[in-house]
Protein backbone atom coordinates (compact mmCIF):
# COMPACT_ATOMS: atom_id res chain seq x y z
CA UNK A 1 0.00 0.00 0.00
CA UNK A 2 1.21 3.48 -0.90
CA UNK A 3 0.00 6.81 0.37
CA UNK A 4 -1.54 9.36 -1.97
CA UNK A 5 -2.48 12.99 -1.63
CA UNK A 6 -5.67 14.12 -3.29
CA UNK A 7 -5.68 17.82 -4.12
CA UNK A 8 -9.06 19.34 -4.88
CA UNK A 9 -9.16 22.34 -7.19
CA UNK A 10 -12.08 24.46 -8.33
CA UNK A 11 -13.04 27.99 -9.25
CA UNK A 12 -13.85 29.80 -6.04
CA UNK A 13 -16.19 32.19 -7.82
CA UNK A 14 -18.51 29.42 -8.95
CA UNK A 15 -18.11 26.82 -6.18
CA UNK A 16 -21.36 26.59 -4.16
CA UNK A 17 -19.89 27.21 -0.72
CA UNK A 18 -18.50 30.58 -1.83
CA UNK A 19 -21.66 31.78 -3.53
CA UNK A 20 -23.29 34.59 -1.56
CA UNK A 21 -26.85 33.49 -2.40
CA UNK A 22 -26.36 29.84 -1.36
CA UNK A 23 -29.25 28.33 0.55
CA UNK A 24 -28.91 26.18 3.66
CA UNK A 25 -30.39 23.29 1.66
CA UNK A 26 -27.70 23.68 -1.01
CA UNK A 27 -25.00 23.68 1.65
CA UNK A 28 -26.48 20.63 3.33
CA UNK A 29 -26.66 18.79 0.02
CA UNK A 30 -23.03 19.69 -0.66
CA UNK A 31 -21.91 18.44 2.76
CA UNK A 32 -23.84 15.20 2.22
CA UNK A 33 -22.16 14.64 -1.14
CA UNK A 34 -18.71 15.11 0.34
CA UNK A 35 -19.49 12.96 3.37
CA UNK A 36 -20.92 10.16 1.21
CA UNK A 37 -17.86 10.20 -0.98
CA UNK A 38 -15.16 10.41 1.70
CA UNK A 39 -16.95 7.89 3.93
CA UNK A 40 -17.16 5.59 0.89
CA UNK A 41 -13.35 5.59 0.81
CA UNK A 42 -13.17 5.07 4.57
CA UNK A 43 -15.57 2.12 4.20
CA UNK A 44 -12.97 0.46 1.98
CA UNK A 45 -10.37 1.07 4.68
CA UNK A 46 -8.47 3.32 2.27
CA UNK A 47 -8.75 6.67 4.00
CA UNK A 48 -5.75 7.89 6.00
CA UNK A 49 -6.92 11.41 6.76
CA UNK A 50 -10.03 13.08 5.43
CA UNK A 51 -7.93 16.25 5.31
CA UNK A 52 -9.30 19.77 5.33
CA UNK A 53 -10.74 22.60 3.35
CA UNK A 54 -8.68 25.72 2.77
CA UNK A 55 -9.72 29.27 3.62
CA UNK A 56 -10.42 31.51 0.64
CA UNK A 57 -7.85 34.22 1.37
CA UNK A 58 -4.09 33.63 1.26
CA UNK A 59 -0.76 35.12 0.27
CA UNK A 60 1.72 34.12 -2.40
CA UNK A 61 5.42 34.88 -1.93
CA UNK A 62 7.72 34.94 -4.91
CA UNK A 63 11.47 34.84 -5.49
CA UNK A 64 11.55 38.49 -6.55
CA UNK A 65 10.39 39.45 -3.09
CA UNK A 66 6.83 40.22 -4.05
CA UNK A 67 3.98 39.23 -1.77
CA UNK A 68 0.56 39.15 -3.35
CA UNK A 69 -2.92 38.34 -2.11
CA UNK A 70 -4.09 34.85 -2.79
CA UNK A 71 -3.48 32.47 -5.64
CA UNK A 72 -7.00 32.98 -6.95
CA UNK A 73 -6.55 36.27 -8.79
CA UNK A 74 -4.50 34.74 -11.56
CA UNK A 75 -5.60 31.14 -11.88
CA UNK A 76 -9.09 29.84 -12.34
CA UNK A 77 -8.50 26.72 -10.29
CA UNK A 78 -7.55 27.28 -6.68
CA UNK A 79 -6.76 24.57 -4.20
CA UNK A 80 -9.93 24.03 -2.18
CA UNK A 81 -8.74 21.24 0.07
CA UNK A 82 -6.94 17.93 0.31
CA UNK A 83 -7.21 14.38 1.68
CA UNK A 84 -4.82 11.51 2.24
CA UNK A 85 -5.68 8.02 1.03
CA UNK A 86 -3.87 4.73 0.56
CA UNK A 87 -3.95 2.45 -2.46
CA UNK A 88 -1.94 -0.29 -4.12
CA UNK A 89 -1.15 1.77 -7.19
CA UNK A 90 -1.64 5.17 -8.79
CA UNK A 91 -4.38 3.59 -10.92
CA UNK A 92 -6.25 2.35 -7.88
CA UNK A 93 -5.85 5.74 -6.21
CA UNK A 94 -7.31 7.50 -9.25
CA UNK A 95 -10.14 4.99 -9.20
CA UNK A 96 -10.90 5.97 -5.62
CA UNK A 97 -10.85 9.63 -6.62
CA UNK A 98 -13.63 8.98 -9.16
CA UNK A 99 -16.94 10.32 -8.00
CA UNK A 100 -15.34 13.13 -6.02
CA UNK A 101 -17.99 15.87 -5.67
CA UNK A 102 -15.57 18.55 -6.87
CA UNK A 103 -15.81 16.98 -10.35
CA UNK A 104 -19.47 17.91 -10.58
CA UNK A 105 -18.58 21.58 -9.99
CA UNK A 106 -16.13 21.87 -12.89
CA UNK A 107 -13.26 21.24 -10.52
CA UNK A 108 -10.44 18.70 -10.63
CA UNK A 109 -8.67 16.19 -8.40
CA UNK A 110 -4.95 15.78 -8.62
CA UNK A 111 -3.70 12.40 -7.38
CA UNK A 112 -0.07 12.32 -6.24
CA UNK A 113 1.85 9.55 -4.58
CA UNK A 114 3.58 10.62 -1.39
CA UNK A 115 7.34 10.28 -1.52
CA UNK A 116 8.03 10.00 2.19
CA UNK A 117 11.06 11.88 3.51
CA UNK B 1 -44.02 -16.95 48.84
CA UNK B 2 -43.71 -20.54 47.71
CA UNK B 3 -44.64 -23.01 50.44
CA UNK B 4 -41.79 -25.44 49.83
CA UNK B 5 -38.66 -23.84 51.30
CA UNK B 6 -36.40 -25.98 49.14
CA UNK B 7 -38.07 -24.78 45.95
CA UNK B 8 -37.70 -21.23 47.10
CA UNK B 9 -34.06 -21.75 47.93
CA UNK B 10 -33.37 -23.28 44.53
CA UNK B 11 -34.49 -20.13 42.79
CA UNK B 12 -33.20 -17.64 45.30
CA UNK B 13 -29.61 -18.76 45.75
CA UNK B 14 -28.47 -18.59 42.10
CA UNK B 15 -30.12 -15.19 41.78
CA UNK B 16 -28.53 -13.88 44.98
CA UNK B 17 -25.23 -15.39 43.96
CA UNK B 18 -25.26 -13.39 40.74
CA UNK B 19 -26.15 -10.13 42.40
CA UNK B 20 -24.43 -10.38 45.78
CA UNK B 21 -21.29 -12.41 45.12
CA UNK B 22 -19.66 -9.70 43.01
CA UNK B 23 -20.69 -7.02 45.51
CA UNK B 24 -19.10 -8.88 48.41
CA UNK B 25 -15.91 -9.51 46.45
CA UNK B 26 -15.72 -5.87 45.35
CA UNK B 27 -16.24 -4.48 48.85
CA UNK B 28 -13.66 -6.86 50.34
CA UNK B 29 -11.11 -6.00 47.66
CA UNK B 30 -11.83 -2.33 48.06
CA UNK B 31 -11.31 -2.56 51.82
CA UNK B 32 -8.13 -4.60 51.59
CA UNK B 33 -6.15 -4.94 48.42
CA UNK B 34 -6.65 -6.30 44.95
CA UNK B 35 -3.83 -8.75 45.57
CA UNK B 36 -6.19 -10.44 47.97
CA UNK B 37 -8.75 -11.06 45.23
CA UNK B 38 -8.61 -14.85 45.71
CA UNK B 39 -9.11 -14.50 49.47
CA UNK B 40 -12.07 -12.22 48.87
CA UNK B 41 -13.52 -14.77 46.48
CA UNK B 42 -12.97 -17.61 48.95
CA UNK B 43 -14.72 -15.64 51.66
CA UNK B 44 -17.63 -14.85 49.35
CA UNK B 45 -17.89 -18.51 48.31
CA UNK B 46 -17.76 -19.73 51.92
CA UNK B 47 -20.46 -17.21 52.75
CA UNK B 48 -22.73 -18.69 50.13
CA UNK B 49 -21.90 -22.21 51.21
CA UNK B 50 -22.97 -21.33 54.73
CA UNK B 51 -26.12 -19.70 53.41
CA UNK B 52 -27.03 -22.87 51.51
CA UNK B 53 -26.52 -24.99 54.61
CA UNK B 54 -28.31 -22.80 57.13
CA UNK B 55 -31.14 -21.57 54.93
CA UNK B 56 -31.84 -25.16 53.95
CA UNK B 57 -32.54 -25.98 57.59
CA UNK B 58 -33.85 -22.75 59.09
CA UNK B 59 -35.38 -21.15 56.03
CA UNK B 60 -34.37 -17.97 54.28
CA UNK B 61 -33.92 -14.92 56.53
CA UNK B 62 -36.04 -11.83 56.06
CA UNK B 63 -33.22 -9.81 54.54
CA UNK B 64 -30.99 -12.35 52.78
CA UNK B 65 -28.52 -9.76 51.45
CA UNK B 66 -27.92 -8.26 54.91
CA UNK B 67 -27.49 -11.79 56.31
CA UNK B 68 -24.83 -12.52 53.68
CA UNK B 69 -23.00 -9.26 54.42
CA UNK B 70 -22.88 -10.01 58.15
CA UNK B 71 -21.54 -13.51 57.57
CA UNK B 72 -18.96 -12.22 55.08
CA UNK B 73 -17.81 -9.57 57.53
CA UNK B 74 -17.42 -12.10 60.34
CA UNK B 75 -15.51 -14.42 58.06
CA UNK B 76 -13.09 -11.61 57.22
CA UNK B 77 -12.53 -10.96 60.92
CA UNK B 78 -11.96 -14.66 61.55
CA UNK B 79 -9.56 -14.79 58.69
CA UNK B 80 -7.44 -11.96 60.01
CA UNK B 81 -7.64 -13.11 63.65
CA UNK B 82 -6.50 -16.55 62.64
CA UNK B 83 -3.88 -15.49 60.16
CA UNK B 84 -2.53 -12.46 62.01
CA UNK B 85 -0.81 -14.86 64.37
CA UNK B 86 0.39 -17.21 61.72
CA UNK B 87 1.23 -14.86 58.93
CA UNK B 88 2.05 -11.58 60.61
CA UNK B 89 5.57 -11.76 59.31
CA UNK B 90 4.57 -12.27 55.72
CA UNK B 91 1.84 -9.68 55.50
CA UNK B 92 3.90 -7.15 53.62
CA UNK B 93 0.90 -5.54 52.03
CA UNK B 94 -0.76 -4.13 55.10
CA UNK B 95 0.17 -3.17 58.62
CA UNK B 96 -1.94 -4.54 61.44
CA UNK B 97 -3.30 -1.04 62.17
CA UNK B 98 -4.42 -0.76 58.57
CA UNK B 99 -6.12 -4.10 58.80
CA UNK B 100 -7.99 -3.06 61.92
CA UNK B 101 -9.08 0.15 60.23
CA UNK B 102 -10.09 -1.75 57.12
CA UNK B 103 -12.15 -4.18 59.19
CA UNK B 104 -14.52 -1.31 59.99
CA UNK B 105 -15.83 -1.48 56.42
CA UNK B 106 -19.52 -1.54 55.77
CA UNK B 107 -21.80 -2.91 53.13
CA UNK B 108 -23.57 0.42 52.69
CA UNK B 109 -25.10 1.31 49.35
CA UNK B 110 -22.39 3.93 48.85
CA UNK B 111 -19.55 1.60 49.72
CA UNK B 112 -20.88 -1.10 47.42
CA UNK B 113 -21.20 1.38 44.55
CA UNK B 114 -17.71 2.83 45.14
CA UNK B 115 -16.19 -0.62 45.45
CA UNK B 116 -17.79 -1.90 42.29
CA UNK B 117 -16.71 1.19 40.39
CA UNK B 118 -13.12 0.74 41.56
CA UNK B 119 -13.37 -2.93 40.63
CA UNK B 120 -14.58 -2.09 37.11
CA UNK B 121 -11.53 0.10 36.62
CA UNK B 122 -9.20 -2.60 37.96
CA UNK B 123 -10.60 -5.33 35.79
CA UNK B 124 -10.57 -3.31 32.57
CA UNK B 125 -6.80 -3.37 32.41
CA UNK B 126 -5.47 -2.74 28.90
CA UNK B 127 -2.58 -5.12 29.72
CA UNK B 128 -5.13 -7.87 29.05
CA UNK B 129 -6.71 -8.53 25.67
CA UNK B 130 -10.27 -7.31 25.33
CA UNK B 131 -11.53 -10.92 25.33
CA UNK B 132 -9.75 -11.54 28.61
CA UNK B 133 -11.11 -8.30 30.04
CA UNK B 134 -14.64 -9.40 29.17
CA UNK B 135 -14.10 -12.82 30.77
CA UNK B 136 -12.68 -11.23 33.92
CA UNK B 137 -15.55 -8.75 34.01
CA UNK B 138 -18.06 -11.58 33.75
CA UNK B 139 -16.41 -13.56 36.50
CA UNK B 140 -15.37 -10.85 38.94
CA UNK B 141 -17.92 -8.12 38.31
CA UNK B 142 -20.93 -10.20 37.33
CA UNK B 143 -20.48 -13.44 39.29
CA UNK B 144 -20.67 -15.71 36.23
CA UNK B 145 -19.32 -19.25 36.56
CA UNK B 146 -16.60 -20.51 34.24
CA UNK B 147 -19.23 -22.75 32.56
CA UNK B 148 -21.54 -19.83 31.95
CA UNK B 149 -18.74 -17.77 30.42
CA UNK B 150 -17.68 -20.70 28.23
CA UNK B 151 -21.30 -21.07 27.15
CA UNK B 152 -21.53 -17.39 26.21
CA UNK B 153 -18.31 -17.55 24.18
CA UNK B 154 -19.20 -20.96 22.69
CA UNK B 155 -15.90 -22.37 23.84
CA UNK B 156 -14.83 -24.95 26.39
CA UNK B 157 -14.38 -24.22 30.09
CA UNK B 158 -10.67 -25.11 29.96
CA UNK B 159 -9.94 -22.30 27.49
CA UNK B 160 -11.83 -19.84 29.66
CA UNK B 161 -10.03 -21.06 32.79
CA UNK B 162 -6.65 -20.47 31.15
CA UNK B 163 -7.69 -17.07 29.90
CA UNK B 164 -8.93 -16.08 33.35
CA UNK B 165 -5.77 -17.34 34.99
CA UNK B 166 -3.50 -15.30 32.72
CA UNK B 167 -5.72 -12.28 33.16
CA UNK B 168 -5.57 -12.52 36.93
CA UNK B 169 -1.79 -12.76 36.91
CA UNK B 170 -1.70 -9.53 34.93
CA UNK B 171 -4.08 -7.87 37.36
CA UNK B 172 -1.89 -8.83 40.31
CA UNK B 173 1.27 -7.65 38.56
CA UNK B 174 -0.39 -4.49 37.34
CA UNK B 175 0.00 -2.88 40.76
CA UNK B 176 -3.26 -1.13 40.20
CA UNK B 177 -4.68 0.02 43.50
CA UNK B 178 -8.34 -0.54 43.91
CA UNK B 179 -8.53 1.93 46.79
CA UNK B 180 -9.51 5.45 45.80
CA UNK B 181 -10.01 6.25 42.15
CA UNK B 182 -8.20 9.39 41.13
CA UNK B 183 -9.08 11.77 38.32
CA UNK B 184 -6.00 10.67 36.43
CA UNK B 185 -6.75 6.95 36.71
CA UNK B 186 -10.27 7.59 35.50
CA UNK B 187 -8.96 9.51 32.49
CA UNK B 188 -6.36 6.90 31.60
CA UNK B 189 -8.66 3.92 31.96
CA UNK B 190 -12.01 5.31 30.82
CA UNK B 191 -11.59 4.37 27.19
CA UNK B 192 -10.74 0.80 28.10
CA UNK B 193 -13.64 0.57 30.57
CA UNK B 194 -16.20 1.86 28.08
CA UNK B 195 -14.92 -0.41 25.34
CA UNK B 196 -15.10 -3.49 27.57
CA UNK B 197 -18.66 -2.69 28.64
CA UNK B 198 -19.56 -2.02 25.01
CA UNK B 199 -18.13 -5.38 23.94
CA UNK B 200 -19.73 -7.14 26.89
CA UNK B 201 -23.09 -5.82 25.75
CA UNK B 202 -22.41 -6.79 22.14
CA UNK B 203 -21.32 -10.24 23.23
CA UNK B 204 -24.83 -10.65 24.58
CA UNK B 205 -26.64 -8.81 21.82
CA UNK B 206 -24.90 -10.36 18.83
CA UNK B 207 -23.82 -13.49 20.67
CA UNK B 208 -22.69 -16.70 19.05
CA UNK B 209 -24.68 -18.66 21.58
CA UNK B 210 -28.37 -19.36 21.09
CA UNK B 211 -29.02 -19.43 24.81
CA UNK B 212 -31.51 -16.60 25.05
CA UNK B 213 -31.29 -16.20 28.83
CA UNK B 214 -27.48 -15.98 28.90
CA UNK B 215 -27.57 -13.38 26.17
CA UNK B 216 -30.09 -11.30 28.06
CA UNK B 217 -28.01 -11.63 31.23
CA UNK B 218 -24.91 -10.35 29.47
CA UNK B 219 -26.81 -7.32 28.20
CA UNK B 220 -28.39 -6.50 31.53
CA UNK B 221 -25.06 -6.91 33.33
CA UNK B 222 -23.43 -4.49 30.87
CA UNK B 223 -26.21 -2.00 31.58
CA UNK B 224 -25.86 -2.45 35.33
CA UNK B 225 -22.12 -1.73 35.15
CA UNK B 226 -22.61 1.26 32.84
CA UNK B 227 -25.17 2.62 35.30
CA UNK B 228 -22.55 2.46 38.06
CA UNK B 229 -20.39 4.72 35.88
CA UNK B 230 -23.14 7.31 35.47
CA UNK B 231 -23.86 7.31 39.19
CA UNK B 232 -20.42 8.64 40.12
CA UNK B 233 -19.37 12.23 39.36
CA UNK B 234 -15.90 11.13 38.29
CA UNK B 235 -17.14 8.71 35.67
CA UNK B 236 -20.44 10.27 34.64
CA UNK B 237 -19.04 11.39 31.29
CA UNK B 238 -20.77 12.21 28.02
CA UNK B 239 -19.39 9.00 26.53
CA UNK B 240 -20.69 6.86 29.41
CA UNK B 241 -24.15 8.40 28.95
CA UNK B 242 -24.00 7.81 25.20
CA UNK B 243 -23.00 4.18 25.73
CA UNK B 244 -25.83 3.65 28.19
CA UNK B 245 -28.32 5.25 25.77
CA UNK B 246 -27.10 2.88 23.07
CA UNK B 247 -27.54 -0.14 25.34
CA UNK B 248 -31.08 0.87 26.31
CA UNK B 249 -32.14 1.48 22.71
CA UNK B 250 -30.74 -1.88 21.61
CA UNK B 251 -32.26 -3.68 24.60
CA UNK B 252 -35.70 -2.26 23.81
CA UNK B 253 -35.72 -4.49 20.72
CA UNK B 254 -34.36 -7.57 22.42
CA UNK B 255 -37.58 -9.58 22.33
CA UNK B 256 -38.61 -8.36 18.89
CA UNK B 257 -35.38 -9.23 17.11
CA UNK B 258 -35.68 -12.98 17.29
CA UNK B 259 -38.74 -15.10 16.63
CA UNK B 260 -39.84 -18.12 18.62
CA UNK B 261 -37.41 -20.31 16.63
CA UNK B 262 -34.49 -18.09 17.56
CA UNK B 263 -34.16 -16.71 14.02
CA UNK B 264 -33.14 -13.10 13.60
CA UNK B 265 -35.95 -10.76 12.56
CA UNK B 266 -34.73 -7.74 10.57
CA UNK B 267 -35.51 -4.36 12.07
CA UNK B 268 -38.05 -3.46 9.41
CA UNK B 269 -39.95 -6.72 9.90
CA UNK B 270 -40.07 -6.49 13.68
CA UNK B 271 -43.33 -6.15 15.56
CA UNK B 272 -43.05 -2.68 17.05
CA UNK B 273 -45.55 -3.67 19.68
CA UNK B 274 -42.82 -5.84 21.19
CA UNK B 275 -40.43 -2.91 21.57
CA UNK B 276 -40.05 -1.94 25.20
CA UNK B 277 -41.15 1.71 25.40
CA UNK B 278 -39.82 2.06 28.95
CA UNK B 279 -36.31 1.16 27.79
CA UNK B 280 -36.61 3.52 24.80
CA UNK B 281 -37.50 6.36 27.17
CA UNK B 282 -34.47 5.58 29.33
CA UNK B 283 -32.38 5.60 26.16
CA UNK B 284 -33.76 9.03 25.29
CA UNK B 285 -32.93 10.29 28.78
CA UNK B 286 -29.28 9.26 28.57
CA UNK B 287 -28.97 10.38 24.95
CA UNK B 288 -30.05 13.89 25.94
CA UNK B 289 -27.47 13.83 28.77
CA UNK B 290 -24.80 12.63 26.35
CA UNK B 291 -25.36 15.52 23.98
CA UNK B 292 -25.12 18.22 26.63
CA UNK B 293 -21.49 18.88 25.77
CA UNK B 294 -19.87 19.26 22.39
CA UNK B 295 -18.20 15.86 22.34
CA UNK B 296 -19.26 13.41 19.65
CA UNK B 297 -17.76 9.95 20.21
CA UNK B 298 -18.44 6.68 18.45
CA UNK B 299 -20.90 5.87 21.25
CA UNK B 300 -22.77 9.10 20.53
CA UNK B 301 -23.01 8.18 16.86
CA UNK B 302 -24.09 4.61 17.53
CA UNK B 303 -26.65 5.74 20.11
CA UNK B 304 -28.00 8.32 17.65
CA UNK B 305 -28.34 5.62 14.97
CA UNK B 306 -30.10 3.34 17.47
CA UNK B 307 -32.37 6.26 18.35
CA UNK B 308 -33.38 6.75 14.70
CA UNK B 309 -34.22 3.07 14.50
CA UNK B 310 -36.80 3.57 17.25
CA UNK B 311 -38.61 6.22 15.18
CA UNK B 312 -41.19 5.51 12.49
CA UNK B 313 -39.93 5.58 8.91
CA UNK B 314 -40.15 9.13 7.69
CA UNK B 315 -38.81 11.00 4.70
CA UNK B 316 -35.38 11.75 6.15
CA UNK B 317 -34.88 8.90 8.58
CA UNK B 318 -32.47 6.93 6.41
CA UNK B 319 -30.61 10.03 5.28
CA UNK B 320 -29.95 10.83 8.95
CA UNK B 321 -28.86 7.25 9.59
CA UNK B 322 -26.57 7.28 6.53
CA UNK B 323 -24.93 10.53 7.61
CA UNK B 324 -24.35 9.09 11.09
CA UNK B 325 -22.76 5.99 9.58
CA UNK B 326 -20.61 8.26 7.41
CA UNK B 327 -19.33 9.96 10.55
CA UNK B 328 -18.92 6.67 12.38
CA UNK B 329 -16.78 5.11 9.65
CA UNK B 330 -14.58 8.21 9.71
CA UNK B 331 -14.10 7.85 13.47
CA UNK B 332 -13.26 4.14 13.31
CA UNK B 333 -13.29 1.61 10.52
CA UNK B 334 -14.96 -1.70 11.10
CA UNK B 335 -16.43 -4.16 8.58
CA UNK B 336 -19.76 -4.08 10.42
CA UNK B 337 -19.97 -0.29 10.14
CA UNK B 338 -18.98 -0.44 6.46
CA UNK B 339 -21.74 -2.99 5.76
CA UNK B 340 -24.38 -1.12 7.74
CA UNK B 341 -23.41 2.06 5.95
CA UNK B 342 -23.87 0.38 2.55
CA UNK B 343 -27.28 -0.87 3.70
CA UNK B 344 -28.28 2.68 4.68
CA UNK B 345 -26.90 3.93 1.36
CA UNK B 346 -29.22 1.54 -0.44
CA UNK B 347 -32.16 2.75 1.68
CA UNK B 348 -31.51 6.37 0.68
CA UNK B 349 -30.44 6.07 -2.95
CA UNK B 350 -32.00 2.76 -3.98
CA UNK B 351 -30.75 -0.80 -4.14
CA UNK B 352 -28.65 -0.35 -7.29
CA UNK B 353 -26.60 2.46 -5.74
CA UNK B 354 -26.42 0.38 -2.58
CA UNK B 355 -24.98 -2.53 -4.58
CA UNK B 356 -22.30 -0.27 -6.09
CA UNK B 357 -21.36 0.96 -2.63
CA UNK B 358 -21.41 -2.54 -1.13
CA UNK B 359 -19.39 -4.21 -3.90
CA UNK B 360 -16.52 -1.78 -3.32
CA UNK B 361 -16.06 -3.26 0.14
CA UNK B 362 -14.71 -6.59 -1.12
CA UNK B 363 -15.21 -8.32 2.22
CA UNK B 364 -14.97 -11.68 0.53
CA UNK B 365 -14.65 -13.81 3.65
CA UNK B 366 -17.50 -12.12 5.49
CA UNK B 367 -20.89 -13.87 5.46
CA UNK B 368 -22.67 -10.59 6.22
CA UNK B 369 -21.13 -9.06 3.10
CA UNK B 370 -22.84 -11.70 0.98
CA UNK B 371 -26.13 -11.57 2.86
CA UNK B 372 -26.18 -7.78 2.36
CA UNK B 373 -25.58 -8.26 -1.37
CA UNK B 374 -28.28 -10.94 -1.40
CA UNK B 375 -30.69 -8.49 0.20
CA UNK B 376 -29.79 -5.65 -2.17
CA UNK B 377 -29.96 -7.84 -5.28
CA UNK B 378 -33.31 -9.38 -4.31
CA UNK B 379 -35.31 -6.67 -6.12
CA UNK B 380 -32.81 -6.29 -8.97
CA UNK B 381 -31.57 -9.72 -10.01
CA UNK B 382 -33.03 -12.74 -8.22
CA UNK B 383 -30.43 -15.21 -9.49
CA UNK B 384 -27.55 -13.13 -8.23
CA UNK B 385 -29.40 -12.57 -4.96
CA UNK B 386 -29.72 -16.33 -4.50
CA UNK B 387 -26.07 -17.01 -5.32
CA UNK B 388 -24.96 -14.33 -2.83
CA UNK B 389 -27.21 -15.77 -0.15
CA UNK B 390 -25.77 -19.22 -0.84
CA UNK B 391 -22.27 -17.83 -0.48
CA UNK B 392 -23.31 -16.30 2.86
CA UNK B 393 -24.68 -19.65 4.02
CA UNK B 394 -21.40 -21.33 3.10
CA UNK B 395 -19.42 -18.79 5.11
CA UNK B 396 -21.50 -18.36 8.25
CA UNK B 397 -20.66 -20.27 11.38
CA UNK B 398 -24.05 -19.62 12.94
CA UNK B 399 -26.60 -22.34 12.39
CA UNK B 400 -29.50 -19.99 13.07
CA UNK B 401 -28.18 -17.46 10.57
CA UNK B 402 -27.78 -20.18 7.95
CA UNK B 403 -31.39 -21.24 8.50
CA UNK B 404 -32.67 -17.67 8.26
CA UNK B 405 -30.77 -17.19 5.00
CA UNK B 406 -31.95 -20.53 3.60
CA UNK B 407 -35.51 -19.42 4.23
CA UNK B 408 -34.83 -16.26 2.25
CA UNK B 409 -33.42 -18.32 -0.63
CA UNK B 410 -36.60 -20.46 -0.64
CA UNK B 411 -38.76 -17.34 -0.59
CA UNK B 412 -36.90 -15.88 -3.57
CA UNK B 413 -37.21 -19.19 -5.41
CA UNK B 414 -40.98 -19.24 -4.87
CA UNK B 415 -41.29 -15.66 -6.00
CA UNK B 416 -39.43 -16.49 -9.16
CA UNK B 417 -41.68 -19.48 -9.87
CA UNK B 418 -44.76 -17.26 -9.53
CA UNK B 419 -43.38 -14.84 -12.09
CA UNK B 420 -42.60 -17.51 -14.65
Amino acid sequence: MKDFLLIYRADYSTYPSSKPDRSPEEMQALTQKWMNWVAGIAAQEKLIDRGNRLVYSGKVLKSNGSVSDGPYTEIKESIMGYSLIKAGSLEEASGLAQGCPILSYDGSVEVREINAI
Amino acid sequence: MPSDPRMQEQELIPHLFRTEYSKIVAVLCHSFDLRHLEIAEDIASETFLKATEIWGIKGVPENPAAWLYTVAKNKVKDYFKHNAVVERQVKEAMKLNDIEAALEFEFSHQNIADSQLAMIFSVCNPENSTDTQICLALQILCGFSVEEIANAFLTNPETIKKRLHRGRVNLRNGNFQIKGLSDLEVKVRSESVLKTLYLLFNEGYFSKTNDHSIRKDLCSEAIRLALILTENVLTNTAQANALLALMYFQSSRFDARTNEKGEVVLLEDQDRGLWDQGLIERGNHYLVNAYEGKEVSRYHLEAAIAYWHTTPTGENKWQHILQLYNQLILVEYSPVTALNRAFAFGKVYGCEKGIEEAEKLNLNDNSHYYSLLGYLYAGVDVDRAVSHYKQAIALTRSRVEAETLAKEVRRLGERKDENL
